[in-house]
């Protein structure tokens, strides 16, 4: 049994009958148990999954297996799974159960998927390292001295490491694009509004979006394609029909047979260091190919950081301010007025960093800086935004870096707030431009790797995943995989 | 010193949708505590808002009775402050972008004055959970049932300049909002809830004084009682020299008088931003031209017709317009009879007195309205004298029966045959020969004494009309 | 360098820190928002804000009861209740 396998092949093997589903569970699980170091689960469901893998099982049996079936997957501790604990990675909600299933969750359930468990994160998915995390840090299975990325970062080290072949993940300015990128997978973050944000807990509401992270482009296109779609509950999930997306996990992807116009941002190529030259050997791959490169230019590219700590900031405060210690979630003990149980429930249950975010946002949205900073990032954004409408006029497709360099030290930027923000400088502009982007192992520095983004235009995952199909078929990045036990 | 007292009043609609604002959890009242709080109610990890549908409808009804803009776009705003009634850490509301421009309400006062009230905007937002402070020692037990109930806020411009004024515009928005079926009017229930911002100045000054803000009256004595309290309070620290506290005040009704509220005390900043989990509303001409042509028959435009139409006079038209229910049974008896003056006395009259001493509402009213309409038309066709008409309705009220059944049970057929009335009569003139030459030398109050006579053989069923003229033609000497 | 009153803050958000951590997250803030103002240097003048990626509306929902509410699993691991009521220390108003 092969742990780095596709799902494809898995599925393969599930129906000749090579293994069983339970079997396969088994297999994983025990992985997930021997690097229990990785720390990349905060709850393994072992009991939950042997009985639906059981079940899938019997599908499988009655010829009535999808893509799906009894294929093992893990979800980010920010979905909400009924009866399992969820806790976004914080204290604050250690030991709440969710009484209902998010739409994503119950959507990869009932196509069969088996779920292992929920993976660490960074707190509340604000992160970039997976250094915040109530749980403890989640270490690289390239280098366990390094971080793998964040906030999905127990996700892509689980998928790296063979624990899980695939894993959902959120993406808010990055956080499934750069873990991956840092743990050598491939990962995507889908148009905003593709795919539904109900029982995700929320971070940025305007920025959120649930992707998948998976050894290769054919996987993230049949999770992708079987948990999106317009969902009632959410009102800023798409109506949007993609008949191709809806099709593609009973089709299959198939690399993109046209040659395609893909734009190199100036600004994203600029500092970039070591990684430049995998980068440009890429782009060079794709071109031969058949498609055309061509340098195009984001004026507003150093507008995005600025803008995207205000209106996360702004959003998250927010959003977490239901995290009051009174109906659910942490409480401290013994409160001695109401403003003592709000102020030490929330100050004991939340880390520094969220309180960071937490307190940008109430400052960026208090009388006398609205318009100063929430508005004037809102006017960013829309300026960043009409950069990549321009831009995809002339181009099809974007080709950048999706990290300024690899994995770095454990503790290496956790002193500087910043410095860390920094880190998400190329994934965070189509966040803001809720544009659909990805990325793809394309090579290693120092046996660490590298990842390259591409960005589409609206809803064109399909020229995303297609593009992604031909490039996997021609080199073998995404078969590199981290010595693990 | 004259003192002119400033008020605006901020009204909290609760609107009668069959599901809340943003989920779909029932808002019906008196529910077993949180036993109709969803997870979108409780502001669970993960839930999201989505829009009801006649919530939208209704706040347009609104907007249209009053005959203002309806903004074509609108956005829901968040709120924020910390209150444990509020599970999301804040209220989603509308701040910039309201669904309701500026209109006008009518209000007529008692002493038939009518004063044009203008109401600056109305928005849409969710209501929060209730308190409970005096069952649990040393705690507070929370029921979020009221949790995203749907309300529509309507705010006022600071027109209104007494505390009478006051209380006639929030009889006159009640009337409206139940006339337009979009809340039930139960003040006892909190449907509807009251905020007074209340300030005072020199009689003729143009500035506009510090005001206070009297939170949550829920009835219409304890608004004019508030108010009138909060007026004097102020005036009192004025003329002694003292300045007036911007604040947030409740009025106890045991003490009748307003406190002000400690948890308040620090200026909020509700840091106002559009949410983002919903996205702008935007309303199509086709809609709102549906939703108007939908609209019932205002009150304005009611008691025009009863003037122009019916000719009723204005106070009886604006006494039968101030309530739907009232209206409605009106023009239901004018079904059966085409007396609409006679209509209007007997429901200002009788019948209204009759509900109000058995403590009835219009729609429990035991007397169909066809059946007083048919009271008024067999008094109109001499089937019954007036005072007969009486009995007939005690009759009707106690349900005995129909008009009809009623007359024909009781015997009560109004005597207005000549010839009948005219032997009786006869009889009686030769019974009291004394008071016939009285009457004969000029004492005309005697004429009393021989229709009392008359009535008594008759059992009251003389047509006195009738009596009257026979008396005179053959008292003639 | 603005002035961050990082007490309004904590009141606005609910948070308490202790004296390090105050000064912690004073020093983290000021560097955000020295950060943040870069923003102030770039041109803005006639640009709407954007507040939501796809220019869409709000989609309206029935007016129906569709939740059945399970009040004692929605209570399960609530911090403390009684008689179906959530408790908090007694709020005076």
């Amino acid at each position: 049994m092969n742990e780095f396998a596709s799902i494809g092949e898995l599925a393969r093997g599930l129906r000749r009958g090579d293994y069983s589903s339970v079997e396969l569970v088994r297999h994983y699980l025990a992985r997930i148990q021997n690097n229990a170091s990785l720390n990349t689960f905060i709850s393994v469901t072992e009991d939950e999954a042997l009985i639906a893998a059981a079940k899938a099982d019997q599908t499988l049996q009655r010829g009535k297996a999808g893509p799906l079936t009894g294929i093992p997957l893990a979800h980010k501790d920010i979905f909400c799974t009924q009866g399992i604990p969820t806790t976004c990675g914080s204290r604050i909600l250690e030991n709440w159960i969710a009484p209902y299933d998010a739409t994503v969750v119950a959507c990869l359930a009932s196509a069969g998927a088996v779920l292992l468990g929920k993976t660490n994160m960074d707190e509340f998915a604000m992160g970039s390292s997976n250094e915040n995390s109530y749980f403890g840090a989640v270490l690289n299975p390239w280098d366990n001295s390094r971080v793998p990325g964040g906030s999905s970062g127990g996700s892509a080290a689980a998928v790296a490491a063979g624990l899980t072949p695939i894993a959902t993940g959120t993406d808010t300015g990055g956080s499934i694009r750069q873990p991956a990128a840092f743990c050598g997978v491939s990962g995507i973050k889908p148009t905003y509004g593709r795919v539904s944000r109900y029982g995700m807990a929320a971070f940025a509401s305007s920025l959120d979006q649930a992707g998948v992270i998976g050894h290769d482009a054919q996987d993230l296109a049949v999770v992708l394609s079987l948990m999106s779609g317009l969902d009632p509950r959410d009102s800023t999930s798409s109506d949007h029909v993609d008949s191709w997306l809806e099709s593609v996990a009973e089709s299959g992807l198939q690399p993109i047979n046209e040659g395609l116009n893909i734009g190199l941002p100036g600004e994203y190529f600029k500092d970039l260091g070591e990684g430049r030259a995998l980068l440009e050997a890429a782009a060079r791959e794709l071109e031969s190919a058949g498609c055309r490169l061509s340098e195009i230019s984001l004026p507003h590219t150093d507008a995005a950081i600025p803008a995207y700590y205000i209106i996360s900031g702004a959003e998250a405060s927010t959003n977490l301010s239901r995290y009051d210690g009174v109906h659910f979630g942490y409480r401290c003990e013994n409160p001695k007025s109401l403003q003592d149980l709000y102020q030490r429930s929330r100050s004991e249950g939340f880390g520094t960093e969220v309180k960071r975010r937490i307190l940008t946002g109430t400052y960026a949205l208090s009388v006398g800086y609205f318009d100063a900073y929430y508005l004037k990032a809102q006017k960013l954004r829309r300026l960043i935004q009409q950069d990549f409408l321009a831009a995809f006029e002339q181009v099809d497709l974007i080709l950048a870096p999706t990290t300024p360099g690899v994995a770095f030290h454990t503790g290496d930027l956790t002193g500087d707030p910043v410095a860390m923000y920094q880190q998400d400088i190329f994934t965070i502009p189509a966040s803001l431009a809720g544009l659909p982007a990805l990325s793809l192992p394309c090579g290693f520095s120092n046996g660490l790797p590298i990842g390259m983004q591409l960005i589409g235009a609206h809803f064109s995952e399909r020229q995303l995943l297609e593009t992604s199909a031909l490039y996997q078929q021609r080199t073998d990045w995404h078969q590199h995989h981290p010595e693990v036990a | 010193m004259q003192w002119e007292a400033v008020i605006g009043l901020e009204v909290h609609v609760q609107l009668s949708t069959t599901s809340k604002i943003f989920s779909g959890a029932s808002p019906a009242f008196g529910g077993a505590p949180n036993t109709q709080a969803c997870p979108v109610d409780l502001g669970l990890p993960g839930v999201l808002p989505v829009l009801n549908a006649e919530a939208v409808r209704m706040a347009v009804m609104f907007g249209l009775a009053i005959g203002a803009e309806i903004h074509p776009y609108s956005v829901f705003d968040r709120k924020n402050y910390f209150y444990p009634d509020l599970p999301k850490g804040y209220q989603i509301s509308q701040f910039a972008h309201p669904i309701v421009g500026p209109g006008t309400i009518d209000v007529q006062m008692e002493n038939g004055e009518t004063i044009t009230v203008g109401i600056t905007r109305a928005h849409l937002e969710e209501d929060a959970g209730k308190s409970l402070h005096t069952s649990y020692p040393g705690m507070t037990g929370i029921d979020l049932n009221r949790t995203g109930t749907p309300l529509l806020e309507v705010v006022t411009d600071p027109d209104l300049r007494s505390p009478g004024q006051a209380v006639a515009y929030f009889k006159q928005l009640h009337a409206l909002v139940r006339y337009l079926k979009i809340c039930d009017g139960n003040l006892a229930e909190g449907s509807m809830r009251c905020d007074a911002n209340v300030s005072v100045r020199p009689l003729g000054a143009a500035e506009l004084g510090e005001r206070s803000e009297i939170k949550n009256i829920n009835s219409f004595r304890f608004v004019e009682k508030a108010i009138t309290f909060e007026i004097e309070r102020q005036i009192d620290i004025l003329e002694s020299g003292g300045k007036v506290q911007r604040d947030t005040r409740l009025y106890d009704s045991d003490l009748n008088e307003t406190r002000s509220m400690r948890t308040k005390e620090l200026s909020d900043d509700y840091r106002y931003f559009p949410d983002p989990d919903l996205l702008p509303v935007r309303l199509t001409p086709e809609f709102i031209a549906e939703v108007k042509s939908s609209l019932p028959e205002l009150p304005k435009a009611r008691k025009t017709r009863f003037t122009t139409e019916l000719k009723l006079s204005d106070y009886d038209a604006a006494w039968l317009t101030s309530d739907p229910e009232v209206a409605d049974y009106f023009e239901a008896v004018l079904a059966t009879t085409d007396d609409a003056k006679l209509a209007a006395n007997w429901i200002m009259g009788d019948a209204s007195a009759a509900l109000h001493r058995d403590d009835l509402e219009w729609i429990d009213c035991p007397v169909p309205a066809t059946e007083l309409g048919r009271l008024i038309a067999r008094i109109k066709d001499n089937t019954l004298s007036s005072k007969l008409a009486k009995t007939v309705f005690e009759a009707l009220w106690a349900r005995e029966g129909t008009v009809d059944e009623i007359i024909e049970a009781r015997g009560l057929r109004q005597l207005s045959d000549s010839d009948a009335l005219g032997g009786i009569i006869e009889k009686i003139i030769l019974d009291n020969p004394r008071q016939v030459a009285q009457y004969r030398a000029g004492k005309n109050k005697v004429l009393g004494f021989f229709v009392g006579q008359v009535m008594k053989a008759t059992q009251g069923k003389a047509n006195p009309g009738r009596v009257n003229e026979l008396l005179l033609e053959l008292l003639k000497g | 360098m603005a002035n961050i009153d990082i007490n309004h803050l904590c009141r606005l958000a609910q948070l308490a820190l202790n004296d390090a951590e105050h000064e912690a997250v004073r020093g983290d803030l000021e560097r955000i928002i020295a950060m943040v103002d870069q923003m102030q240097a770039m041109n803005t003048d006639h640009v709407e804000p954007l507040a939501h990626p796809l220019d869409a509306s709000q989609r309206l929902r029935r007016d129906e009861v569709t939740e059945v509410v399970d009040r004692e699993r929605y209570q399960l691991g609530a911090p403390a209740t009684q008689d179906g009521l959530y408790l908090v220390p007694r709020v005076v108003e």
